[in-house]
């Protein structure tokens, strides 16, 4: 949209500020959006002045079009408030709202307009503040879609250690569900433990996936050839019996895989395969 | 043209991968190897690709082939050394290389091979 002539009277707006953002915070508390357990009165009354300032700013110019270059500083105002009342706990209607409840005290100011010039006034600053409000849930999507990346990127490095269980052995403890995203951080991670330690074997613990498909089965298996590739071997434990049953009801075979039922008899297995044994401590009077 | 050396020591050949290897050089190797593995009836071949970074879909066929090859004449391939970035893209493409023997690195790719001469 380019900018229009428009017809809303912007000095009697003007003149009126005060009282407009008076109605507008009585508006908010009336209708129960103000939340005084989340932001204080103070804080309310600066956020809404700071809006209000950016408002002005924006109408000051030729233009009604919240999209344009004149109203950065409203757009800047709109994504800081909206962003820190998604972080103190304020949910996506409350947000908009916030900004439809100045609906109602920007038309109350316009009542000594003549009516033709009155309708078209009110379209218009109907239309702004749609807009408005329209981009302030946009702004509070992104915030939580923001969030939703970071953690999964956090739950991606948080969510695979490889642990050293012996001179040669390494253990993957598997925990959530295997997506390709993380199989592919999971291979990385093994595969470059496994040339740092020079271990030979490598036990994948799957006690933590909460079910295996045939999808999750292949990248297991993809898993498994890359380590065998580099000259390690790979042992998967931890398969509980519901397993097992789907990963035959599916048809999938671990084909060349050495399975255990848990990781102590994976360990066992791998340190008679590299020539080790674990034997009880002898007690004094068997001596 | 550039030929791959093929070392041997004692009873095994060892041929190195150079890092940025050509299709001609990978092809000349193959038939070194054929040639040698008769000449020296060597029974295991460690090729180590631990220089090897970037593999294509071509050098994952010839290290079958050359293991393929090698089984005809009586001896054994080990692949060795093979950096994780170059097990990743080889089990992309589906070249599991099944088959073909493993391991860490030429050390541990000795001591396998002396475990076995003696059992």
């Amino acid at each position: 949209m380019t900018s229009r002539p428009y017809v809303t009277p912007i000095p009697i707006l003007g003149a009126q500020r005060e009282a407009i953002l008076e109605r507008w915070i009585a508006e908010q508390k009336r209708e129960g959006i103000a939340r005084p357990d989340l932001l204080s009165d103070a804080d309310l009354a600066r956020e809404c002045s700071e809006f209000m300032s950016a408002l002005f700013a924006g109408l000051n110019s030729d233009s009604m079009d919240p999209t344009g270059s004149r109203w950065e500083q409203m757009r800047a105002s709109l994504r800081g408030i909206t962003l820190s009342r998604g972080r103190l706990g304020f949910g996506p209607s409350e947000t908009m709202r916030f900004v439809l409840t100045l609906k109602e005290p920007l038309f109350s100011s316009l009542d000594e307009l003549e009516p033709t010039q009155h309708v078209q006034a009110v379209l218009e600053i109907n239309r702004l503040i749609d807009r408005l409000g329209l981009m302030t849930s946009e702004i509070y999507q992104q915030g939580r879609e923001e969030i939703i990346q970071r953690q999964q990127q956090e739950m991606l490095e948080l969510s695979t250690p490889v642990v050293k269980l012996w001179d040669g052995i390494l253990a993957l403890p598997l925990i959530g569900t295997l997506d390709s995203e993380r199989t592919q951080v999971v291979m990385e991670t093994l595969l470059q433990a496994i040339v740092e330690t020079g271990s030979t074997i490598a036990i994948i613990d799957i006690t933590g996936v909460p079910t295996v498909d045939t999808k999750v089965a292949q990248h297991l298996i993809q898993t498994v050839s890359a380590a065998r590739l580099m000259g390690a071997d790979c042992l998967i434990s931890g398969i509980r019996p519901q397993i097992a049953q789907t990963i035959i009801h599916l048809g999938i075979t671990l084909p060349d895989v050495v399975t255990k039922a848990t990781l102590a008899d994976a360990f066992i297995t791998a340190l008679s395969r590299i020539g080790q044994h674990v034997v009880a401590k002898r007690t004094d009077h068997e001596r | 043209m550039d030929r791959v050396p093929i070392i041997k020591i004692g009873k095994y050949l060892l041929a190195t991968i150079p890092p940025d290897v050509q299709d001609s050089v990978a092809i000349a190797l193959q038939e070194d190897l054929g040639t040698r593995i008769v000449a020296s009836r060597a029974r295991l071949v460690l090729v180590d690709i631990s220089a090897l970074q970037i593999v294509d879909s071509f050098i994952g066929r010839m290290i079958g082939d050359i293991s393929g090859m090698a089984r005809l004449l009586d001896a054994e391939v080990m692949v060795v050394g093979m950096q994780p970035a170059v097990a990743m893209t080889l089990v992309e493409l589906g070249l599991t290389l099944t088959g073909v023997r493993t391991a860490l690195n030429v050390e541990a790719a000795l001591a396998m091979a002396g475990i076995r001469d003696h059992t």
